[in-house]
């Protein structure tokens, strides 16, 4: 008998993983990764790759190293926040700055927290504004993708920042939308200028819908952001269309699917209820908005997540799941 | 019919029935049993034969040791050798009577043959006192004695008897192959309880992975037609079998947090009880026999089986007739996967309510290190009471004994469908186990506290 194990029950132990919810995460990235590969060449790659290989080797080093302790990379979370990293990054970004993201991501808003679990803020959105704050032409200028339809490279602005940039110029909502010939179909399967993460919608939503189906997240965070933008930019674009852009132009631009499916669902940094996930979800929502329309930077999603990842703990203070026979 | 299920949490594991194909066999009489004096809840039995006794199979050979005990009879016929103390599955010492077997002699009066007797007794106070003579204890897990959940107290009415056959603990077919082979039985032990509480309405549960039983057990009410028992199928989640859940799930009712069933008008027995219950009443049997599966995934499914049992048979004996216990079997478990307990002792005897010897390998059972929580939630998601498994964790590390009765955690029903989910197989039940014995020990002595005041206060007055 002394061979056989004698512990506490369950006995058997699902599938999951930590390592396995990442890799479902990389799974659901996969998509916009290889669209934004397609339209903007081997140079998306190596930012990508770059990225990655960074994360993950500072992980490394981090943990070995610094804080003498077991490696944690291979529970692939480094993984996915140099993916999200990349997407949050023009394509053109030189290595050295993507060198600085991965540090700040994981150096900064990870392993000094603790590592996984603990940090408050999400690390990719950490590095992102930490980049853009520094770093605002390289990390602003875009050129527009050319790649599958031969069309030379252009360079621009995003969406979000021509419309903001003309309304400061006296311009209408309207008249630029004519001026500069944005189509939402355009922006739903590719083909805009921007980040990785912001020029396919559709092959986002593929991503998060996978996530959904293999039961990684659940979409409370993510439809209450929508909800948000939509109700809010709604009621604005009907006072003035004028001066603040439609709902699904709102939807469509900038980090605000990426931000709303990948970065505010982060396990670490969100909520644990469904009820505090709500919450979160439409101060994001609201806050990015109010960015987008009165502040100075054309794009909100990545400082409302972080405003609102301080507001987790005081969220899932008062957010509690309902319990069983407890009114 | 429409699927139902409970409605708060619960977990999906892969069923693995797979010994459902093995149609019961009666094992054959062993040397010696060892009938242990700890086969229900409550307070042990107290022994009423001597060494040297003769005894005769169905004789009853201990007395209930308080109001929430029961009878226990021998299961052989033969000579008690001792009565001592002995170790059970998980080690711990427990009086036990030792009967060697001579011939297989039953008590005047137990009618051992198949003819089924449909015909229901009258008189609601004789058939209790029946079941309470015969031992019947719930066959679910918690072996609570039948007789006084049946006996619901002043004041308080039962609306509906709810049959649990959904049997959602992975690998376990005991239940399954008692609702194919004696779906008659296990109706008419249900029409009987139905009659003790008043003509309730009964509601049979099946998981739906049992259509073969939810088909059997259809076809025996239909041909016994008894009036107001239904068969519900249940949609498969674990732990669907759990009193709460199950009653959420047929009733939509929440008990409330120390409630009992009885305060939203349920009473929860399990198949095979109600087919004790059949027994007692109808055949005059005591409860000394039931069903076990012999499982696990290191088991080819040839050497698999159901067996019919004689309490008091030794789990090494029972191994061993089935071709003893596996090389690759890593740990052998009493009970389902996820809340069986591990068997520390193959020498210990089977009770009242054995279900299974569960061979798991090392593949299936090994609990990987645990790292950090990453807050996925997916521990509160799974909890079917609601609760949060990571917050109680971290209470309890912390010592926070207020933090810990205020998230509730003297509510856990110990599942394990929280360990279960942990992609970071973070110990969570281990430690809410430790928290809720904290608590809940906090809890009585507040209880007794208090009660003690009242006292002193009514003696300070009576001066």
């Amino acid at each position: 008998m002394d061979k056989h194990l004698v512990s506490p029950s369950p006995h058997v132990h699902s599938k999951d993983s930590t390592a396995s919810l990442m890799r479902d995460v990389v799974i659901a990235l996969t998509p916009a990764l290889i669209v934004s590969v397609i339209f903007y060449g081997w140079k998306e790659l190596l930012v990508i790759a770059a990225s990655v290989f960074f994360c993950v080797a500072l992980e490394y080093l981090i943990t070995r190293f610094l804080l003498k302790k077991p490696s944690t990379v291979a529970d692939m979370s480094a993984v996915v926040t140099g993916l999200l990293l990349a997407m949050n990054l023009p394509y053109t970004t030189p290595w050295w700055i993507v060198f600085i993201g991965a540090l700040v991501a994981i150096g900064v808003a990870k392993m000094t927290f603790g590592g996984l679990g603990q940090n408050i803020f999400n690390p990719a959105i950490t590095a992102r504004v930490f980049l853009l704050v520094s770093f605002p032409t390289a990390m602003t200028h875009w050129e527009m993708p050319k790649g599958l339809f031969g069309v030379d490279a252009v360079s621009g602005a995003t969406p979000l920042g021509a419309i903001k940039e003309g309304l400061m110029q006296g311009s209408s909502v309207q008249d630029l939308m004519a001026e500069h010939g944005y189509s939402y179909a355009q922006m739903l399967f590719a083909n805009l200028g921007g980040s990785a993460g912001e020029i396919s919608a559709i092959a986002l939503l593929v991503g998060f819908v996978y996530l959904l189906v293999r039961r990684v997240i659940k979409p409370y965070i993510t439809l209450s952001i929508f909800g948000t933008v939509f109700v809010f930019s709604g009621i604005m674009w009907l006072i003035n269309p004028a001066q603040f852009t439609d709902p699904v132009f709102n939807m469509l631009t900038g980090g605000m699917i990426l931000g709303a499916c990948f970065m505010a669902t982060d396990y670490v940094t969100s909520p644990m209820s469904d009820k505090g996930g709500v919450i979160f979800g439409i101060g994001i929502g609201l806050i990015a908005m109010l960015i987008r329309y009165f502040g100075a930077y054309p794009e909100g999603v990545s400082f409302a997540i972080l405003i609102m990842n301080m507001a987790v703990p005081i969220i899932n203070k008062y957010c509690h799941q309902k319990k069983f026979g407890r009114a | 019919m429409a699927k139902t299920t409970f409605r708060i949490g619960g977990v999906h594991p892969d069923d693995a029935k797979l010994s459902r194909g093995c149609a019961i066999e009666v094992l054959p009489l062993p040397q010696v049993v060892y009938i242990s004096m700890a086969q229900h809840l409550g307070a042990p039995a107290k022994p009423i034969v001597a060494v040297g006794d003769k005894v005769k199979a169905g004789q009853v050979i201990a007395e209930p040791g308080g109001f929430i005990s029961a009878y226990v009879h021998s299961s052989v016929s033969g000579t008690v050798k001792s009565i001592a103390p002995r170790k059970d599955l998980a080690g711990n010492y427990m009086t036990h009577i030792e009967i060697a077997v001579e011939g297989d002699e039953w008590m005047e009066g137990i009618d051992l043959s198949d003819t089924l007797v449909t015909e229901l007794p009258d008189d609601r106070a004789a058939i209790l006192e029946k079941i309470k003579a015969c031992g019947v204890v719930g066959l679910g897990g918690a072996t609570f004695p039948a007789h006084v959940k049946l006996n619901p107290a002043p004041g308080s009415k039962a609306e509906c008897l709810i049959l649990n056959g959904a049997e959602c603990e992975p690998y376990l077919t005991s239940d399954f192959r008692i609702m194919l082979e004696r779906s008659k039985e296990i109706v008419i032990g249900a029409a009987i309880m139905q009659k003790v509480l008043g003509d309730c309405r009964c509601v049979i549960g099946i998981e739906e992975n049992k259509p073969e039983a939810i088909e059997s057990m259809s076809k025996a009410l239909s041909e016994l037609k008894y009036p107001n028992i239904q068969i519900l199928p249940l949609k498969k989640k674990y732990p669907q079998g759990g009193e709460k859940q199950l009653i959420d799930a047929v009733m939509k009712r929440q008990v409330k947090s120390g409630g009992l069933p009885i305060s939203v008008g349920a009473v929860v027995q399990n198949v095979a009880t109600s087919l004790a219950v059949y027994e007692a009443v109808q055949k005059n049997k005591p409860l000394v026999t039931n069903t076990m599966t012999i499982t696990g995934d290191c088991l080819p499914v040839e050497k698999q089986h159901n067996y019919l049992f004689r309490i008091g048979m030794p789990l090494s004996y029972i191994a061993e007739y089935a071709g003893g216990v596996p090389e690759s079997a890593a740990k052998l478990i009493s009970g389902g996967p996820m809340m069986g307990k591990a068997i520390a002792n193959l020498d210990a005897c089977t009770v009242k309510g054995s279900s299974s010897i569960l061979y798991l390998s090392e593949a299936a059972t090994k609990r990987n290190p645990s790292s950090n929580c990453i807050r996925c939630g997916k521990c509160a998601d799974a909890c079917p009471m609601g609760l949060e498994p990571f917050l109680l964790n971290r209470l309890y590390k912390a010592g926070d004994t207020d933090g810990l009765e205020a998230n509730a955690v003297q509510d856990c029903i110990e599942c394990g469908c929280c360990l279960y989910s942990c992609p970071a197989n973070i110990a969570l039940l281990d430690n809410i186990r430790l928290a809720k014995g904290q608590v809940m020990g906090i809890i009585r002595a507040r209880a007794a506290a208090a009660k003690a005041a009242v006292e002193a206060a009514k003696s300070n007055t009576a001066k």
